[in-house]
């Protein structure tokens, strides 16, 4: 077999334009989308089962995290979305809002679920185990912390913004606790029609 | 006889305001030199744990007083929590000596600032019903209160 010149010229040529149809769209990729987030699979407290964010491709979804315990943030911040939801309608069919907890000690799948059943269908529970929930927080910039009451129980601390990812998956914006109700269905509606 | 209609009409329309004002403060409590207003929950979800109250208390008297303890029919518990957000982060603490009431000012617990948490919920009160709980302070004593369950303001 004779090597030519011309022939390592090609196969480098190849070797190189491969290389380049590779790496070129992945680059042009990372800067034009926030990288947020991380794939998951969670026990999804409603739908029974584990949701993994892989069959979420298509569909918008929020995410939400807190705790059944919450006297005011949680409560609000899930009602405010059911009802954002009812009047979104049809408009809103793909929707998910995972109302994720941060305190799976208290937050047994059944709590979660009876917690949730006078919202919105399209609103599920997700229990991270207390090994997935670390790991979960981190992906997601979640800042979570127990504070210890007198009568040994306790209430948490934690972020409370709902983050919205488009139907490819990719992190959007947030909703903030104080926002108004025109601005969560603007961001919602705006989120939805980018479908 | 015109006159005497005109007049009729303007003292039925004071009368009609002046019974408006009063219901206005019906729902005010006072308890010594305290004005209790506005107590009021909103809905808790169907087997929520815990549940929020919020009330307007003002302090019409020279010293300063305390919110010390609350207990209510629906719950086994009751906490003082302020609530405070640090940027995007929710934190909440006991205050575990009480909401002070300072002399002639007024003390508002309401949404993103100061509630009462009910603990141990008995039962889940829809909108538009009410409950019973009992507010002590530290000089004033202790009075019954309505708690309304009311939609929060938007």
């Amino acid at each position: 077999m004779k090597i030519t010149i011309a022939g390592i010229t090609a196969f480098f040529a190849v070797l190189f334009s491969v290389l380049l149809i590779e790496f070129i769209p992945t680059q042009g990729e990372a800067t034009s989308t926030i990288q947020f987030g991380a794939p998951f699979k969670l026990a999804a407290a409603r739908a029974g089962g584990t949701l993994d964010s892989k069959d979420l491709i298509g569909k918008p979804y929020g995410l939400f995290f807190g705790y059944t315990h919450c006297p005011e943030v949680c409560p609000t911040t899930i009602s405010d979305m059911s009802a954002a939801l009812a009047e979104l309608g049809d408009k809103a069919k793909d929707f998910r809002l995972f109302f994720i907890t941060i305190d799976p000690e208290r937050d047994t799948a059944t709590a979660m679920n009876d917690y949730l059943s006078n919202f919105d269908s399209r609103i599920e529970a997700l229990v991270p185990t207390p090994t997935e929930l670390p790991k979960l927080a981190k992906d997601f910039h979640i800042f979570y912390e127990t504070i210890p009451a007198e009568d040994g129980n306790y209430t948490m601390n934690h972020t409370a913004l709902v983050f919205l990812f488009n139907a490819k998956g990719n992190f959007t914006s947030t909703i903030a606790y104080d926002e108004t109700k025109a601005n969560r269905l603007a961001k919602l509606q705006k989120l939805l029609a980018a479908k | 006889m015109r006159l005497l209609k005109q007049i009729a009409f303007a003292t039925a329309l004071s009368l009609a305001a002046i019974f408006t004002i009063d219901q206005g403060h019906a729902e005010d409590l006072k308890l010594g030199d305290l004005v209790l207003h506005h107590a009021w929950s909103p809905e808790a979800p169907a087997t929520a744990p815990v549940a929020a109250g919020f009330i307007e208390i003002t302090n019409n008297g020279k010293t300063d007083d305390t919110l010390v303890s609350v207990t209510t029919e629906i719950s086994g518990k009751a906490q003082l929590h302020e609530m405070k957000m640090d940027g995007d982060v929710m934190k909440m603490g006991e205050m575990k000596d009480g909401i002070a009431i300072p002399a002639g000012k007024t003390a508002i617990l309401k949404p993103m600032g100061m509630h009462i948490m009910f603990t141990n919920l008995k039962s889940h009160p829809k909108l538009g019903e009410h409950f019973k709980g009992t507010l002590t302070f530290k000089k004033a004593g202790a009075v019954d209160v309505d708690f309304v369950i009311e939609a929060k303001p938007m």
